[in-house]
């Protein structure tokens, strides 16, 4: 087991989302780049302190919107006038207001979808198994505790001077990340 | 610390219970899940409404075996007791989508403890109103010719119709509602697996919640995500329940034929779904111990949005009474000398004195704040929305143009099983709800923590 663990980074914890805003900063202007910050709610201000480039969530929404309004309209459009063409009291085929309900709700519910399951691919989700989950205290970042983790494919990255820097920035408790190792490697 | 001091934004009674930590509202909202016991009271509960259930499944069963001739509907009154109650439970479920939605986006903070379960609340609203068109068409089985499939018979659904609209805005509310509760139960789904002590919980909790592990760059798209989801739900919400009243208002039925339908039914679907939230949390608050979280600051501003909406929904009953009349249309005149001295007319009375009149008691500060009170004010007024639906559907089917197609209606046994036993569907639900899941949202609860500390 232990020649196929290998070091996935080192993570600091911290007691307060200032203090975690505050490291995230320093580590950034530091400059770190592959690295990543856990907290148990989002912490405003914290995307802006790692410097995370605009989320291409509202745009894959947006492609949904489109793509769900434009079929669904172009449906009932393609269903009235060709597929099975019914004069009712002469309106015309392409009577369009009467399709303006069915488009907008397909409209919402391609919208509602990307925004779903688009945020939850860009987040490469469900991934049951991370390496930080090896690090035994990180189960309270799911309660009252922040993380950040210096990645080890960062180029800055040591894994001794990284892990001095993360406990220069006041973090409580500096650990190493390993990877595929059991479960006793998450202490250092 | 002086998290005792209420937030600057509430000046009287705070949206959180005093001295709160990001610890102790997770241990609480967790602790109603993982390590309570089942009390016995949760299970004298679950037991009544699990019978009820059980009445409903008889019913539905009864009702496939032998048709819907075992129900009370005829020719003219087609609709019922299906479609009445069709209207109001999905009329219910409104406002947990506006208290996740709309409040959201208007940044009203008191929304975050209750949200979650207002949001359950729509979802389990929303299968019991689904249930009745659907057992409504008499034969359950073929209800997928409302859907739009290749049929091997070349015929479309007819998509100018408002019941095929429907068919659309119920499944896609329904479909956006579980995702935008979905999306919200993820980090919480996290905190439960990770405090979880027991390895089936551990396992079920960590499939559920897919790995979430708190990353920045995740909250930063999940936050984005949210927002949309609030965003797209918020005109969601408005229009399933226009496109319901123009099952009704695209007909030329006397009483049924008026553009003010929309606006009024949206405002008749808030103000019962408040009601429900307050039937709802005023007994969870009491029995999970949950008054820090719930406070007497979300009572009252949920008691002023149903005086609000009440008010709403009277202004649409007067000016439904006073375009009929300044119309002059002779059957719109008689629609409404039908609804006040008609067979059905001790209905539109007692409509009146729920949904009109009991709720003007909301006006004072000491009704508002009394949960007992409260608790009995929202059944009335669920009663009175429940009342409105009937009138709406029977007087005007029961009163058409011609004397010779007027009809009486009186629900069977049947009905009134089928009904009620929807009731046991959504308790049964409730139940099961907040025994397995989160009936607060720990995270948002931690956020608003960390928002008070920040404005001290």
């Amino acid at each position: 087991m232990e020649q196929r663990s290998h070091l996935y980074g080192v993570m600091g914890e911290f007691e307060t989302a200032k203090q975690l805003l505050h490291a995230a900063a320093k580590v950034r202007d530091a400059g770190y780049r592959n690295m990543d910050a856990y907290a148990p709610f989002p912490v405003e201000g914290l995307s802006e302190a790692l410097g995370l480039r605009r989320s291409l969530v509202p745009l894959v929404t947006l492609l949904g919107g489109l793509g769900g309004g434009l079929t669904g309209f172009g449906f009932q459009y393609w269903v009235n006038v060709f597929a099975y063409p019914m004069n009712v009291a002469g309106r015309p085929l392409n009577s369009w207001p009467a399709f303006i309900p069915v488009t907008f709700e397909l409209t919402v519910l391609g919208a509602a979808t990307f925004a779903v399951f688009g945020m939850l691919a860009m987040n490469k989700l469900p991934h049951p198994y991370h390496p930080v989950f090896n690090v035994e205290r990180f189960a309270r970042a799911s309660t009252d505790r922040f993380f950040i983790c210096i990645e080890a494919t960062d180029p800055k990255f040591s894994a001794t001077e990284s892990a001095r820097f993360l406990q220069s920035l006041q973090a409580v408790n500096v650990t190493e990340v390993i990877e595929d190792g059991p479960l006793e490697s998450g202490h250092a | 610390m002086s998290v005792a001091q209420p937030p600057i934004d509430s000046p009287e009674i705070p949206v959180l219970g005093p001295g709160h930590t990001y610890e102790s509202v997770t241990e609480q909202i967790s602790s109603a899940v993982l390590t309570r016991p089942t009390t016995l009271g949760w299970f004298a509960g679950f037991a009544v409404a699990f019978s009820v259930l059980g009445m409903l499944t008889v019913a539905v069963g009864w009702l496939i075996i032998k048709g819907v001739g075992i129900w009370a509907i005829n020719i003219p009154i087609g609709w019922g007791f299906a479609i009445v109650n069709f209207v109001w439970w999905i009329g219910i479920g409104h406002a947990g989508t506006l208290i996740s939605a709309i409040l959201y986006l208007l940044n009203q903070q008191w929304r975050t403890s209750i949200n979650r379960f207002a949001e359950a609340m729509t979802l389990f609203a929303v299968a019991c109103a689904g249930l009745f068109p659907l057992i409504h068409t008499g034969r359950p089985w073929m209800a997928y010719y409302m859907f739009p499939y290749p049929s091997t018979m070349g015929v479309w659904p007819q998509f100018r119709s408002p019941l095929i609209w429907d068919v659309f805005a119920v499944s896609t509310y329904g479909t956006v509602s579980l995702l935008f509760w979905f999306v919200g139960l993820i980090p919480d789904l996290a905190t439960l697996r990770d405090r979880a002590a027991v390895s089936w919980k551990q396992k079920t909790f960590g499939l559920l919640a897919m790995g979430w592990r708190g990353s920045a760059r995740h909250w930063h798209r999940y936050q984005s995500a949210y927002l949309l989801l609030a965003g797209l739900a918020t005109p969601l919400v408005l229009s399933v329940h226009t496109v319901v009243s123009f099952d009704f208002s695209i007909a030329i039925v006397p009483g049924w034929h008026t553009t003010i339908f929309p606006p009024y039914f949206v405002a008749g679907a808030i103000y019962s779904g408040f009601a429900m939230v307050l039937t709802i949390a005023i007994p969870l608050r009491k029995f999970y111990h949950f008054e820090d979280f719930i406070t007497m600051r979300h009572l009252e501003n949920m008691a002023k949005v149903m005086l609000a909406t009440g008010l709403i929904v009277a202004y649409g009953y007067f000016f439904e009474f006073f375009m009929s009349l300044y119309s002059g249309q002779k059957f719109d005149v008689f629609l409404v000398h039908q609804r006040l001295h008609g067979p059905y007319s001790p209905f539109y009375y007692a409509l009146i004195l729920c949904n009109i009149l009991t709720p003007q008691l909301l006006w004072l500060r000491r009704v508002r704040t009394n949960p007992t009170i409260l608790f009995l004010m929202s059944i009335v007024v669920n009663i009175g929305m429940w009342l409105e639906r009937f009138v709406i559907v029977v007087i005007s089917l029961t009163r058409d143009f011609m004397p010779s197609a007027w009809g009486r209606y009186s629900p069977t046994v049947w009905d009134w099983a089928t009904f009620i036993g929807t009731l046991g569907l959504f308790t049964t639900l409730i139940y099961l709800f907040v025994r397995v899941l989160p009936a607060i949202s720990i995270a948002e609860m931690r956020e608003l923590i960390a928002h008070e500390e920040d404005h001290e």
